[in-house]
Formats: C-alpha cells, structure tokens, sequence
C-alpha cells in the first residue's frame, strides 16, 4: 500500500475514533456522588410493604441529595431467587433488600456479605425474638425488622348473610371461636347452605396451622425431621380432608386467585396483616369483606420481613440512614396504615394511632385492636432453619398437587413430597 | 551480495593463512526477519478476529461449564471439591429430569411442527402478487416485535383453569373446562400456543425470503405441463426450499429445547408446575442453580442439554435433506 499522507491521515483518524469507542464502552458507570452528596438508593421489597411514593418523597424532602428507586417483585420466591443468585455474582443487589421470615435463616448462613447494622439508637426498636433471629453469631446485627404477620380471618359478610350465617365481626369471631375442627364445621354449614367454597387454598390453611407448630420441619440443630414428623403428616392430612368440600382449589397468587377475590368464589380467608392491602387493591370494587378478631387455635404468624443492606453496596452509610427510618415506628405506622403491614416495632404497640386505627375497606373494621389481639394470642414461635423454605415449598406443591391439580391422591403426594425433600 | 569463501589451495608449500578480508559472513538484518514472519504469521492475524470472539463467547463458556459440572459447586459458597462425573450421574438418575426431557421434546414438537407447516402456507400466500404486501409482510411479523414476558402473562391468563378466557369460550360451546395449568398436554398446547403467536410470522418471513429467490421459470415450466398450485407447491418450492428449511428447522429446534421465558412464567410459582406437568429441562437447570443453589448439577444439565440439541440437530438435518430431496 503506497504510503501517501492521505492515508495516513484517515487512518490516524479511524484509529483515534475506534479507540474513542472503546472508551466510551469501557467506561465505568458513574461516580456516586464523591463529590455533593448526589446519590440514588434502590430499595427492593415484594408484594407491598405499605411503602408508598410519598413515603419515599418524605424521605427524599428531609435529606436532600438522596433519590430513592423503589423495585418491587411480585413475591417472596421471586425476591428471593433474585438475592441469592445477585448475591453469588457479587454485584447487582439493590442497596436496601428486603427479606421475609421463610428465607431468612437461610440468608443468615452469607450474614458475612451484609452490612453491619448495629447501631445503639435501634437497640430496642423491636421485639427480642426479632433482634434475636437478625443477629448473626459474631454478634452483628445485620438486619431490621419490618412488619409481622399476625393473622385474623377476613370473611365475606355479604356471603355469610345469604348463607344464613351471622355478620356482625363480634358475633363472627364468637362463631369461629375454637380450633381447626371449629372452622371446618362451620365451613361445612356453609358450603352445605350456599353451594360456594368455605376458604380459597389447602396451601393457605396449612400454612397457618404449620405456623402453629415449633419444630415442624427443622430439629433446633438443624437436622431435616419434616418427612419423620408425625405432626406435618397429620396437619397436611386434615387439610386435605376438609379441602375436599370447603376449598376453592385456587392456587394462591395465581391469576384464578385474584379473580377468585372479586367474584366470592370463597368466604373466608387467613388474613395477616399484609393481606389486607392485597385484597383492598386486587378487589377494590367488592364492599363485603369484613375482618373478625378471631383465629382458630387462638394466634398465629405468617410472614413477617426485615431490611438487609447488602456489603457489595455502594452507599453502604446513606442505605443504613434509610433502612433505620424506614423501620421507624412512624415510618412503619405509614406503611401499616397504607398496606395493613402489622409493625414489629414495640413503641407502635403503645401508640393510640395504632390502637386506634379502622380500615374503610373492610367496613371500618378496628384492625389495629384486632391485629394486636391476634399478635398477643400467638403461643408459638415456629423455628425456622437453613432447609425451611425448599421444604415447605416442596410441601406446598404436594398440596397444589392434590387440591389444585388433583393429579394425585393424599398419599401418592407425600410420597413425592418426601422424594423431593431427600433429594435437597 | 553474497561472497563465497575461497578454498585456499591444498598446500604443498606452507601457504600463506587466508586472510579475514577474504572470508564475508552473511548478516540477517532485523527487518528481514520481520518480513518472513509478515509472510507467515500475518494471514492467521487476519482470520484471528473471529475466532478470538469464538473463544471468548462461545469457547470459554463451553469450557468453564464444563470445569463447573465436574465440581461440587455453591451458587454463593464458590467451588467446592472435585467429584468426577458425580454431578451427570446424580442428574441423569434423577427423575425430574427426564420428565423434563419429555416435556421439553413434547412442547417442542407440538410448537414447531405445525408454526414451519402454517409459515410455510403464510409465506406461500406471501408470494403472489398481493395488494399492499408490504403492509401483510410487516402485518405478520407483529406478534414477534411483542415481549415474549407480556405475551405470556397475557396468555397465561386466558388459560385459566377457572375463570380464564378460553375455558369460557369452551363453556358457552358446551365443552367442559380444560386443566390449562393442571394437566401435562394441555399445558403443553397452551405454551406452545404462546410460541407460536411470537414465531409464526417470523419464520414466515424468512421463508418468504427462500421463496423469493426461487426461479419463476420453473412455475411456468410446471403450468405448461399442467401442473396445479398444490402440486407446484410441493414438487417446486419445498424441494427449492430445502436450505432454508434447513436453516429454520435447526434454528427452531436449538430455540424450542431451550425454551424458558414462557413455561416460567406461565404461573406464579415458576417451577414448570406442582408435578412438572410443564417443566423444560431449562427450568429444571434453574432450579437446581439458583434454587437449591448447586451450581454443579446445574452445569452438568447444561452440558447434557448441549449434546442433546447437537444430536437431535443432525437429526433434523438428515430428515430435512431426505425430505427435500431434489426431485
């Protein structure tokens, strides 16, 4: 190739241009505010967490420099296939993640790739068993509470008065009043009166009886029991049995679901607190949901989540600023009063707002008063190590498997449940 | 220049020694050490680019996979001893992952052979001289520029078991409701319904594409015979067609085994259903990584899941070419 300036020149300037390119390409993502304090937090929750855009606007208001991103999954499975496999890689978490009960004994075994939490003004915010679970066994705090799940039993009061049933909420809880064999009889009645189906899933009721027991799956040392012990066995049986007549055979968080919640396709079902943002939003136009202060076998939890700041953060100091406020009693007392996400935090229990407070949607149910009740008449507190969350959903799709599907018999499904559970 | 030395005479006298003047040793200069590796080396310069990019993004991936499936490896914990084929073995003994398999091959079936058929018949009609073609040419390529995430969701919800759209549509005509999400092959047609609303017209194109490029001599040839169009189609332009039925058959099927999108997200739980009933083995492969966080099992799926499409792909290449025969 002759050698003419020319061609010298175009290719000096294509050489310029390509490198130009490659630098662009190259270039990292931009500083987070080294200099000016202009810095984005990306909070990540699940379902609803009551955290609304004026929450965060509130926030944002108070400390200025601070832009707040808010994603939300749709469910805790999916939150929480999303922060094991970000965690693994090393980068992609957001700077504040929420985790739920399920799977936080499971989260608590990589406490080593969170932030460090302590901090003496949050010494006391919650109760000691909720401290107790986010405290890794170097003695760091690596997590906060939000909310618990302390549940009541929402019903259809509309339903319930052309079934014949009594509406009144006091004259409700005092029907339901008793154990599990108590709510399936008057299930019975009125399935047999109405034709309708008494409560929405198998996998719903059996989660609140589970909730009631101790060591159901999980040994306190953590060997597996959950195939040998005679009380799964047997919760999973009853449920079944009664599922038979009283259930909707709907899949919980399926689109039949959420439709089954607007159209009275069930009467009842097991309401914690965050439930009621998730059928005051799904089914914004039915006026006869109600809430009874009643729960069979007197309490029980289901849920409940906390705040982590992962350490592969980049605004470690500012994400450990927002998850402290936001699990402040106020800040929770927001949340509660826009999703029904039942605080965790002392102070809130002793607060008139939250004794005090009704929700429209349920017919001006007291849920506050109710909700504290049912916090209160919770015996046990399920133990809930590394495995719980693969086996309880193993669990829960040998249920589908029987009331939803119906490919299988009662038996024939816990011989799958108990394949799956020992090939973990 | 080259110089030779000059052999001094055999001495029959004690002849004088030779000089150094007399004796010039060659000397390579540097650049002409340059110039023969510019001949030699420089033509693999020139190909290297591609495969340098082979090796990173196809290679590498290859090789590492490999490297991950014959260790115990945590999705977070990182890697863990060496064990072998122990990770294929516990696969290919575990039965979810030939239900997979069956699922896999099932929704692949039922998906790709009646979309190459209908594409074949939409890229036929494509041909002829239509009013506004380009508007039916675009028109048919819609459902694709769709997300394949909004498309299931969409769909997800007209398969309904209990209040979805179709199932009320088989009411009213009498028909019981069908377990979409409960049963195996009805599940099966549902996705594979989702894959071929996005692919139809996509693959539809690239045969009209093949059609195109198709000699119109010898459609005259055949009418003078007297031929009809059913007998054109099948004596002209599916023997013509051959390379790109190729190309569209090995493309789909390295597309419908690896299916993911759409049986994920077709419920809530995405795990292919409460008993696999629609679970590919690229689900399996999640949930054993990202699930219950073995990275090595998961490793070894993908490789299995390679040769499979390696094999049934030559497969699909020996049929297409006995189909396709030039007659």
């Amino acid at each position: 190739m002759i050698r003419s300036r020319r061609t010298t020149a175009s290719a000096a300037l294509a050489g310029a241009a390509a490198i130009a390119l490659i630098a662009t390409g190259c270039s990292t993502a931009t500083d987070p505010g080294a200099e000016g304090g202009e810095i984005t937090l990306t909070v990540a929750t699940f379902n609803d967490f009551g955290y609304t855009d004026e929450l965060f606007a509130q926030y944002e208001a108070e400390n200025p420099g601070v832009t707040i991103v808010h994603n939300r999954a749709a469910t805790s499975n999916e939150a929480r296939d999303n922060f094991f496999t970000k965690l693994g890689a090393g980068s992609g978490l957001a700077d504040i993640e929420a985790v739920e009960v399920d799977w936080f004994a499971e989260m608590m075994q990589y406490s080593d790739r969170l932030a460090d939490l302590s901090d003496p003004a949050v010494a006391d915010r919650w109760v000691d068993w909720k401290t107790a679970a986010a405290t890794d066994a170097e003695g760091r705090l690596v997590a906060y509470g939000t909310d618990i799940g302390p549940q009541a039993v929402c019903y259809r009061a509309d339903l319930f008065e052309a079934a014949g049933l009594p509406t009144d909420r006091d004259e409700v809880a005092a029907l339901l009043e008793g154990d599990w064999d108590r709510y399936f009889e008057v299930g019975q009645q009125y399935v047999d009166a109405s034709g309708a189906a008494w409560f929405d899933a198998a996998g719903a009721i059996y989660q609140g009886m589970i909730n009631q027991v101790e060591y159901a799956y999980e040994e306190a040392d953590g060997t597996v029991i959950a195939t040998e012990n005679p009380e799964v066995k047997q919760i999973y049986t009853e449920v079944l049995t009664a599922s038979e007549n009283l259930s909707a055979h709907l899949a919980q968080w399926s689109d039949d679901w959420f439709a089954g919640l607007s159209n009275g396709a069930f009467a009842t079902m097991l309401c914690p607190g965050w439930m009621l943002g998730v059928i005051s939003g799904n089914a914004p136009d039915v006026t006869g949901w109600d809430v009874a202060n009643v729960f069979p076998g007197g309490g029980g939890n289901w849920g409940g989540s906390y705040l982590t700041v992962p350490a592969q953060g980049q605004n470690i100091e500012e994400a450990k600023k927002l998850a402290a406020w936001l699990t402040a009693p106020e800040q929770q007392m927001s949340a509660f009063a826009a999703a029904g996400t039942f605080p965790s935090q002392v102070e809130a229990y002793e607060s008139t707002e939250l004794q005090e407070a009704t929700n429209e949607y349920f017919n001006g149910a007291p849920v506050g008063q109710i909700l504290i009740e049912r916090s209160q008449a919770i015996e046990v507190a399920p133990f809930k190590s590394v495995k719980y969350f693969p086996i309880n959903d193993a669990l829960q799709r040998a249920l589908t498997r029987v009331d939803v599907d119906g490919t299988d018999t009662i038996d024939s499904s816990w011989e799958l449940f108990v394949a799956d559970v020992n090939a973990l | 220049m080259t110089a030779t030395a000059t052999r001094p005479p055999a001495p029959k006298q004690p002849a004088p020694a030779p000089t150094p003047a007399e004796r010039s040793v060659r000397r390579i200069a540097f650049s002409q050490t340059l110039s023969r590796w510019d001949v030699t080396v420089s033509p693999y310069l020139y190909i290297s680019p591609f495969f340098i990019l082979f090796a990173i993004t196809g290679l590498f991936p290859l090789v590492y996979t490999a490297w991950v499936s014959v260790h115990e490896w945590n999705l977070i914990g990182g890697q863990g001893d060496f064990v072998g084929f122990d990770n294929y073995a516990f696969v290919l003994s575990n039965p979810p992952f030939w239900i997979a398999l069956r699922n896999t091959f099932s929704i692949f079936l039922i998906s790709a052979v009646p979309q190459i058929i209908v594409a074949l018949l939409i890229a036929a009609v494509l041909d002829r001289n239509l009013r506004a073609s380009t508007f039916w040419r675009m028109g048919v390529l819609l459902p694709y520029v769709v997300a394949p995430v909004a498309v299931t969701l969409i769909f997800s919800n007209m398969f309904g078991d209990q209040y979805g759209l179709i199932n009320n549509l088989l009411g009213d005509l009498g028909i019981d409701p069908i377990g979409w999400h409960s049963e195996v092959l009805p599940s099966h047609i549902a996705i594979a319904t989702m894959v071929n609303f996005r692919w139809t017209g996509y693959t539809a194109l690239i045969l009209l594409a093949g059609m195109q490029a198709i000699p119109r001599d010898y459609y005259e040839a055949a009418m003078i015979d007297g031929a009809g169009t059913v007998r054109q189609f099948f004596s002209i332009t599916i023997p013509q067609l051959r390379p790109t039925l190729i190309f569209v058959i090995v493309t789909s099927t390295i597309g419908g085994l690896q299916i993911f999108d759409e049986p994920r997200l077709y419920d809530t739980a995405g795990q292919g259903g409460a008993s696999s009933q629609w679970m590919t083995i690229t689900i399996y492969l999640y949930n054993l990584g990202w699930g219950q966080l073995n990275f090595g099992r998961a490793a070894a799926v993908a490789w299995l899941l390679f040769l499979i499409i390696v094999i049934v792909g030559l497969l699909n290449v020996v049929i297409t070419r006995s189909i396709a025969k030039a007659s």
